[in-house]
């Protein structure tokens, strides 16, 4: 039946996972690899089918059609009781006639491992809820269930750990003391961790590999920096962290840059930064790879100019300050300087925005309102 | 001078409707210590003797246990089956589900004489003999609706999470079904029978038409009534009053106890 106490973690494969409710396709054509060990967060929208998609590996769901693989052995037709995978549940599913250890202790006693209430306390210990063992699910707050769904998963050591939203209802620092001790557990014990999260900060942390979903398919999936550093859609690139725009034609393409023409302004990306080479691209630029100028600085080819611009708006956000410039003919365009104290730059200036043009990426398509206008 | 309307009505209101609901009860017990002879009618004189002698009017205490008999049977087999149906309309899409749920709704909606009626003319058309296993079949019946409907609204508010992460947590279908289903369904399992007992306990229009020569309690009664009720019916009927106000009271307290704990976190 279940697995070896003390698995090591497994991988996952899905493979041409589709998944339709009736009259709504919740998964399109997923593929998935996530190696044994590995910590992999799912980053999406609401409804884009994360939880679907842990159903379906959890068995809670039966694909429409692919296969989903476990340590390579197919477990599409298998029943969530006969899979080495625990769960925690973004809603707890906490048994409120069993005691907090109970709960815990469940899976153990199922397995009939041995010792499963002195196991179960130490893994309420490490979410540090030892003391409220004895307790009803129902008279612990929000975050304290949400550890003991966590100890309840964790305890079995499975071979792989599905996390939907774990960390949701804790605040900030236990959030984080939460996120140490789960990623030292993962690495500890070896497991496989596939974690879904709303927060883009979490995933990058936490994760060895991130995917980014959207309505059921993965936009793009790799290791967090790549993904920030390159985000290959619009969607990729204003999901995780901000992007300005810039789309135009094509009009000028030398041995290794490719440039656009935005209202007279010409704006470059290397070519091995840019999905696509010809046509119509939208090249972005993260807010704080681009500086702010009060006086137009000299034309170079390496760096990407436009302005002037009225500053419409500042933010301080403590470490840095956020400032929102509007080009004439371009619009808003976000420009993050760290904050050292020496900023000049205040509402209402004509100031000039630049960049690297190595700090440039070229996108695969083109942002939804734009698309109509060729 | 509404402040005092208001605080003086509904208490003079809620006595009242207590004496008027209790005068029966009252008088049953009163008279189940009537020193009687041949009717239970006029007030004879203080005894013990129907309460130490209770089995003593030929009859009475055969016709409880037959009552008790087929209570219990009657609430085991609809208790069983009402909460099987009761699942299965909540949990499983088939076609005809909310047929089947209006279906069962019949039974408490239509008249006990026609039901009763109705089912003996089917034993008969059978060919079936009547006696305790009718009675049983009839009571079960009736029983079942009542139980379906109260086991639905507890299946209905449990949430169906609960039962995946028992099957997430290495436990089968039928573990899942008695570690979890199960004892989250307890409280709604447990009011269906005691309901479906009350019930079967006391029913005696479709009984009548059913029973044959079983003679249960209600029916008893009733024959006795002709010639005024033995004192020893009262004793009865004031025992079972007695007993269920216990039994509502132990639980009260079991369940107050058991907050108490809890709430001590231990
Ligand atoms: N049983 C179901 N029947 C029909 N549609 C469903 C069902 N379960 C989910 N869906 C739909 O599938 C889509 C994906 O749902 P899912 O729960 O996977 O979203 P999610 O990414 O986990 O969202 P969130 O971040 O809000 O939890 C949603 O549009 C949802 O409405
Ligand atoms: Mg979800």
């Amino acid at each position: 039946m279940a697995t070896e106490f003390v698995a090591r973690g497994s991988n996952l494969d899905l493979v041409g996972i589709r998944k339709e409710f009736p009259g709504f396709t919740a998964i399109d054509d997923l593929d998935l690899h996530i190696p044994a060990g590995e910590f992999f967060a799912l980053l999406g929208p609401s409804g884009c089918g994360k939880t679907t998609t842990l159903r379906l590996v959890a068995g809670l769901e039966e694909p429409t059609s692919g296969q989903i693989l476990i340590g390579g052995k197919d477990v599409s037709h298998t029943k969530p009781h006969e899979r080495p995978v625990n769960t925690v549940f973004q809603s707890y599913a906490l048994f409120p006639h069993m005691s907090v250890l109970e709960n815990v202790a469940f899976g153990l006693k199922q397995r009939k491992i041995a010792d499963p209430l002195k196991r179960a306390s130490e893994a309420l210990d490490l979410v540090q809820l030892g003391h409220l063992a004895g307790r009803r699910p129902q008279q612990l707050s929000g975050g304290q269930q949400q550890r003991v769904a966590l100890a309840r998963a964790l305890v079995n050591r499975p071979s792989l750990l599905l996390l939907d939203e774990p960390l949701g209802a804790l605040d900030l620092k236990l959030r984080r003391e939460m996120q140490i001790e789960l990623k030292a557990i993962q690495i500890e014990v070896g497991l496989t961790f596939l974690h879904v999260t709303h927060d883009q900060e979490e995933a990058m942390d936490m994760a060895d590999t991130v995917a980014v979903m959207n309505k059921g398919h993965i936009e793009q999936m790799g290791a967090p920096e790549k993904l920030y550093d390159r985000p290959k859609t619009v969607f990729v690139s204003k999901f995780l962290g901000q992007s300005n725009l810039f789309i135009g034609k094509i009009v000028e393409t030398s041995a290794n840059s490719l440039s656009i023409d935005v209202v007279g302004y010409k704006i470059s990306v290397p070519k091995d930064r840019a999905e696509k080479h010809t046509g119509k691209i939208a090249i972005g630029v993260r807010p704080e790879k681009a500086d702010l100028f009060q006086n137009k600085p000299a034309d170079s080819s390496s760096q990407n100019l436009i302005g002037p611009g009225e500053v419409k708006d500042i933010r301080f956000t403590g470490v840095s300050n956020q400032f929102l410039v509007d080009v004439p003919n371009i619009g808003l365009v976000t420009v993050f300087e760290q904050n050292e104290g020496n900023s000049t730059v205040e509402l209402g200036d004509q100031v000039w925005i630049s960049w690297k043009v190595e700090h440039s990426f070229g996108l695969a398509d083109l942002p939804a309102d734009t698309l109509d206008e060729e | 001078m509404r402040f005092a309307l208001g605080k003086w009505a509904l208490p003079l209101y809620t006595v009242l409707a207590f004496i008027y609901l209790l005068i029966p009860i009252a008088y049953t017990f009163v008279f189940s210590f009537n020193d009687s002879f041949k009717s239970n009618i006029s007030w004879r004189g203080f005894t013990f003797n129907n309460w130490l002698n209770v089995c003593g009017e030929p009859g009475v205490c055969d016709a409880f246990g037959t009552s008790v008999l087929i209570g219990v049977v009657s609430t085991v087999l609809a208790t069983i089956l009402g909460t099987m149906i009761a699942i299965a309309l909540v949990r499983y899409e088939f076609k005809a589900r909310s047929q089947v749920s209006l279906l069962l709704f019949l039974p408490m909606a239509t008249p006990e004489i026609v039901l009763g009626a109705g089912l003996a003319s089917q034993f008969f058309n059978m060919g079936v003999t009547k006696g305790l296993g009718t009675v049983i079949v009839a009571h079960v019946m009736f029983c079942l609706s009542f139980v379906v409907v109260t086991v639905k609204a507890r299946v209905a508010s449990l949430d169906p999470a609960l039962e995946e992460a028992g099957s997430d947590l290495y436990a089968t279908p039928a573990q899942v079904f008695r570690k979890v289903t199960l004892p989250l369904l307890t409280p709604g399992i447990m009011s269906a029978a005691l309901l479906a007992f009350a019930l079967s306990f006391d029913d005696f229009i479709i009984t009548n038409f059913n029973a044959g020569p079983v003679d249960t309690f209600p029916k008893f009664v009733y024959t006795a009534a002709a010639k005024g009720i033995p004192a020893e019916a009262n004793v009865i009927g004031s025992a079972v009053f007695l007993v269920a106000i216990i039994a509502v009271v132990l639980v009260q307290l079991n369940s107050a106890r058991k907050q108490k704990r809890l709430l001590a976190g231990k």
